[in-house]
């Protein structure tokens, strides 16, 4: 019982704080009239950069010098940006290099 | 509101793809570290955070101490602050309902509400909202399933969370032509891989967005147009 208690905190925990990390920005310039210039900035600069940034995280565990060096996922990065510029269909593009993806790691460098 | 979730689904389906594989990869994780579908559907529900909630499995199965999940979880969520700094805008006069899109404000949502228009007659907050709604909803259904029946799956499912990564390439050249300034989405490309290459796997996203939104912020002096509206409101 104590078990189930500790992880029913551990999760009511994290929580919590998942949502105060989202609420704070509101709560801090969320005011007046019209949030500071440098916010509105930061609205319109961010989502690229952030958007790089994850797809950066996506792939954070994969090595280079050792493995496959990242070859199955450089590769199918490759074919869905290729992909998506010339189709421009999120679906087809995603579908297509995950389909590729999970040939080339169960498949060819399993 | 019937007409914005209409509107509102073509576009969530990169995300219904993507939370699905992923939530059925965390269902699957988390049952077999001997939690069932309803503590699959309490977290997704509560929590609503991915990459924390791959995390939390660890935590749960170590019995981890509470200021430790606290810590942790502020450091791995620490990005979605900016994410809600660039968002006060776009959901000014929303109403109650802000409570609920900031709360509901992921990777993905995030990613979709910048890259995505919305649509001709429908209401802004009614968009706002199909959209959190829908992806909510898509990992809870994900996580819930993955918990079920995931080890049951008749097929090899290795790799298949690779969906994600190609979501947020598909999202990279999305934001590439909304804006006609590239120098922010390369800033991001460069100053990640610097920071993954200093600070190792575990550690980079902060030093990374630090930096980033610091040489952001400072290249706005040299903007001919600081604090500009967005591009796509």
């Amino acid at each position: 019982m104590t078990f189930i208690f500790h992880a029913v905190c551990i999760i009511l925990i994290m929580a919590a704080v998942t949502a105060l990390i989202r609420f704070l920005p509101f709560f801090l310039f969320d005011k007046g009239s019209e949030p500071p210039a440098w916010v509105k900035y930061l609205g319109s600069v961010l989502p690229p950069a952030v958007m790089s940034m994850l797809l950066v995280y996506c792939i954070r565990f994969v090595n280079l010098t050792s493995g496959n060096h990242g070859i199955p996922e450089i590769s199918c990065i490759i074919t869905a940006v290729l992909l998506h510029l010339w189709k421009r269909n999120t679906l087809l593009s995603i579908a297509v290099s995950t389909i590729l993806y999970m040939i080339l790691v169960q498949g060819i460098f399993a | 509101m019937k007409n914005a979730f209409r509107q509102a689904f073509p576009q969530t389906i990169p995300v219904l793809t993507g939370y699905l594989s992923l939530g059925i990869a965390f269902g699957i994780l988390l049952q077999s570290a001997g939690y069932g579908p309803l503590w699959a559907f309490g977290m997704s529900l509560l929590i609503y955070a991915g990459s924390a909630q791959f995390l939390c499995v660890e935590l749960l199965a170590a019995g981890a101490a509470l200021s430790h999940v606290a810590l942790l979880t502020f450091l791995l969520n620490f990005r979605h602050f900016f994410y809600g700094l660039s968002m006060i805008t776009r959901y000014r006069n929303t109403g109650r309902r802000k409570w609920y899109l900031i709360f509901g404000l992921t990777d993905e949502t995030y990613a979709l509400l910048t890259a995505t228009k919305v649509p001709e007659g429908v209401d802004k907050k009614d968009f706002y909202t199909a959209v959190t709604f829908m992806n909510h909803c898509y990992w809870i259904l994900g996580s819930v399933t993955g918990a079920a029946v995931g080890s049951f799956l008749p097929f090899d499912t290795t790799g298949i969370d690779f969906s994600m990564t190609a979501l947020f390439a598909v999202l990279v050249v999305e934001q590439w032509k909304a804006h006609s300034d590239h120098l922010p989405a390369m800033l991001g490309f460069g100053i990640t891989i610097l920071s993954l290459m200093i600070f190792g796997a575990d550690n980079f996203l902060i030093p990374a967005l630090l930096v980033l939104s610091t040489i952001l912020l400072c290249l706005r002096k040299n903007s001919d147009n600081p604090g500009k509206e967005d591009v796509l409101q």
